[in-house]
């Protein structure tokens, strides 16, 4: 994965508009953060292959950046991003990590679903 | 270390086995026992990707697996069964059909011993519903037909609750097995492990028992 670079997130963010897509969407403090410091207080959501279409997009922000799909019916949106990839099997990958190479968030759209 | 005529290993995440019960795999194999090991995930939603990273969310079941399979064979496993589940939906699997692909697994191996993590004391609700459909699978067997088995648990509270381990192996003979699963899950364990090799070069005590020790509970139907 790159550090993102505003412009080309973008211009990926549009190519993707108006197409049937599968979303991946997660946001982790890990398993363990309660573990180690009880007095946190340990969440997270998932969700994988969601299928929908957006109509606009946008990446906002100075990095760590923030991302929001405007669909015909409601939102998606993810903050804490960090880097990106559009990966060999063209999806675009945006992922947030934090100062110990930890992930925190993580947002993916594909046209093909996720295994 | 009592000799076992079939060990089954069964935890949810490719790493499980490394820091805490590859010693005593090792030491089976080396006195000639079969060992299986079933991963029922292969850690895919594991957070140490590093920054700058060195995987997506995407690539790291690919790396872990590899990784699993390299574990395997430090450790000298020659059966490795990855059950394709997915990290962090196990406790949400339904209960029954979990415990059944359990009973599967047990009635095919017969095993005389199954380690996996002590429900309830585990920590990752994945550990706590592997041990649980386990339990509960063993639980269907006729009291006299039940093979042994032995918990990892390491939960704040475990000591409190379930008391202090009742198996305790010493695994220094093999603790270059050990290293090497551990390094082995690469993805997982670099800091740790390069960390943890400088300390038992000068023999830190504290570690050196970390490593050499394997504790287990013995589960009591
Ligand atoms: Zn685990």
């Amino acid at each position: 994965m790159e550090l993102v670079v505003k412009e080309q997130v973008q211009k990926e963010l549009d190519h993707l508009a108006n197409k049937d897509v599968y979303i991946h969407l997660e946001t982790t403090n890990g398993a363990y953060a309660s573990h180690f410091d009880e007095t946190f207080f340990s969440s997270g959501a998932y969700i994988r292959n969601a299928y929908l279409k957006y109509e606009h997009s946008k990446i906002a922000g100075d990095g760590p950046y923030r991302i929001g799909l405007k669909t015909t019916i409601g939102w998606v949106y993810a903050e804490g991003i960090t880097h990106f990839e559009v990966d060999n099997q063209n999806r675009l990958l945006l992922a947030g990590h934090d100062f110990n190479g930890k992930l925190a968030v993580t947002l993916e759209i594909s046209e093909t679903p996720f295994e | 270390m009592e000799q076992e005529r079939q060990v089954l290993v069964i935890f949810p995440h490719p790493d499980d086995e490394a820091f805490g019960v590859s010693g005593t795999i090792a030491l089976h194999i080396k006195n000639g026992t079969p060992v299986t090991y079933a991963c029922l995930t292969l850690g895919e939603m594991g957070r140490n990707l590093g920054n700058p990273p060195f995987a997506t969310r995407e690539s790291l079941p690919h790396i872990r697996k590899k990784e699993l399979q390299n574990a395997a064979r430090a450790m000298g496993i020659t059966d490795l069964r990855m059950l394709g589940y997915r990290d962090k939906t196990v406790e949400f699997e339904e209960e029954e059909a979990l415990a059944s692909h359990m009973g599967e697994l047990i009635d095919e191996l017969d095993p005389s011993l199954i380690i996996t993590f002590y429900p309830g004391y585990s920590v990752h609700p994945d550990h706590d519903a592997t041990g649980a459909a386990v339990i509960r699978a063993v639980e269907k067997l006729p009291a006299g037909k039940r093979p042994k088995v032995y918990c990892v648990a390491f939960s704040n509270n475990c000591e409190e609750e379930i008391g202090q381990a009742d198996i305790i192996h010493d695994v220094t003979e093999v603790a270059h097995i050990k290293i090497a699963t551990l390094k082995a899950h690469v993805s997982q364990t670099q800091l740790m492990v390069k960390e943890m090799e400088e300390q038992l070069k000068n023999n830190d005590p504290m570690v050196m028992a970390r490593v050499n020790l394997e504790r287990f509970w013995t589960y009591k139907f």
